[in-house]
């Protein structure tokens, strides 16, 4: 038996405890029982078994075998096509639709942890390989750690304070605080709203966090969060019962405008505030001028 | 927030008290008070898909999103 045997094992049974850990199954719901669970694992074999024995065939001078990683590149797009594919297809079937900006941001996170894997398999295996076993564990433990950290992503919390507001007319007109939400003309369905619906005010920290929330992607990240942790109060066939998010724009406060099934205030304003800021909606006009100043 | 024009939203219906000042060359239901103008409204809104919209007292507006 090689003497690289164990070091490979080791690189790839890391790298895929990496991303198994990484894969999870939270209110959001995405990826979905057993079957998507399955290509993912099986896509983050790969990935380690690729970025495992990497390792091996430089150190026998085998420098084109990195050439490898370049089929790993490759066939780690196609997740990313593939996650954007399905959810973009599922999307128009949604009650409260993800939006674009949203499915990207999943897709990149998918295709990502991908190397993030490639990446512990390698450092581990190679620490096994130049050191021992005990060393390797250490390095596994930093790697796993590392991708934690940098799979994270920041909460909508970090950048706004969240305030509940109930939703009132002015004649037709829906209001929530003084964000005007949309007219609605029947008093049938002005009672219903009132029974259901609930407002809340995200006012921005910052003027970075203003561009941000201010994006119609994000806005709707909060919308679909919302409506599938607590549920929505509407169907297709009555548009009107729409959950909406429109911007005040004299100070960019974003007035979110939701009709759950379930209306506890308190998780909705948890359910708000860890919906994640989506990589592609953030915006930071400050850095502007520190950068080129 | 596409480049390419295109029509979003679109007036499918006008309910009104008043039939001369709705506008014409849209289908216009015409109603005697305020009450008939609401059941109309709340019938052709699940029918058309759309949201009944108050312009005035007088005129309703069922509109395509």
């Amino acid at each position: 038996m090689s003497e690289y045997v164990y070091p490979v094992l080791f690189g790839m049974a890391c790298g895929l405890f990496d991303r198994i850990l990484m894969l999870r199954t939270d209110y959001r719901q995405y990826p979905t029982y057993l079957h998507g669970k399955i290509i993912h694992v099986a896509l983050g074999f790969i990935a380690s078994a690729l970025g495992a024995v990497a390792v091996p065939a430089l150190m026998e001078e085998n420098i084109t075998a990195i050439t490898f990683l370049t089929v790993a590149a490759s066939q780690f797009r196609e997740v990313r096509n593939m996650e954007r594919n399905t959810l973009a297809q599922l999307d128009s079937y949604e009650l409260v639709s993800r939006g674009s900006t949203y499915i990207e941001g999943i897709a990149v996170a998918f295709e990502s942890r991908n190397y993030l894997v490639i990446f512990t398999a390698m450092i581990t295996t190679l620490v096994y390989i130049e050191f021992n076993i005990v060393v390797g564990l250490i390095a596994a433990l930093i790697c796993i750690l590392i991708s934690k950290k940098l799979m994270g992503g920041g909460k909508l919390k970090d950048i706004v304070d969240i305030e509940f507001v109930k939703p009132h007319f002015v004649n037709e007109g829906l209001y929530i605080d003084n964000i005007y939400i949309m007219n609605i003309g029947l008093p049938q369905r002005q009672e219903e709203i009132l029974k259901y619906g609930m407002g809340f005010i995200l006012k921005p920290k910052n003027f970075d966090a203003r561009s941000t929330i201010a994006n119609l992607g994000q806005r709707q990240a909060i919308l679909h969060d919302v409506s599938v942790a607590l549920g929505v109060y509407r169907d297709s066939g009555t548009p009107a019962l729409v959950p909406l998010a429109k911007r005040d724009l004299e100070d960019g406060r974003v007035a979110v405008f939701v009709l759950p099934q379930n209306r506890d205030i308190q998780r909705a304003l948890e359910i708000i505030g860890n919906t994640p800021t989506l990589e592609n909606a953030i915006r930071m006009p400050t850095e502007r001028n520190t950068k080129e100043g | 927030m596409n480049l390419v024009m295109s029509i979003e939203k679109m007036i499918l219906a006008i309910i009104t008290t008043n039939p001369k000042k709705a506008p014409s060359g849209i289908a216009v239901f015409h109603c005697d008070n305020q009450e008939e103008m609401y059941k109309i409204c709340s019938v052709l809104e699940p029918i058309l898909d759309g949201i009944a919209h108050k312009i005035t007292d007088e005129i309703m507006i069922i509109v395509k999103h």
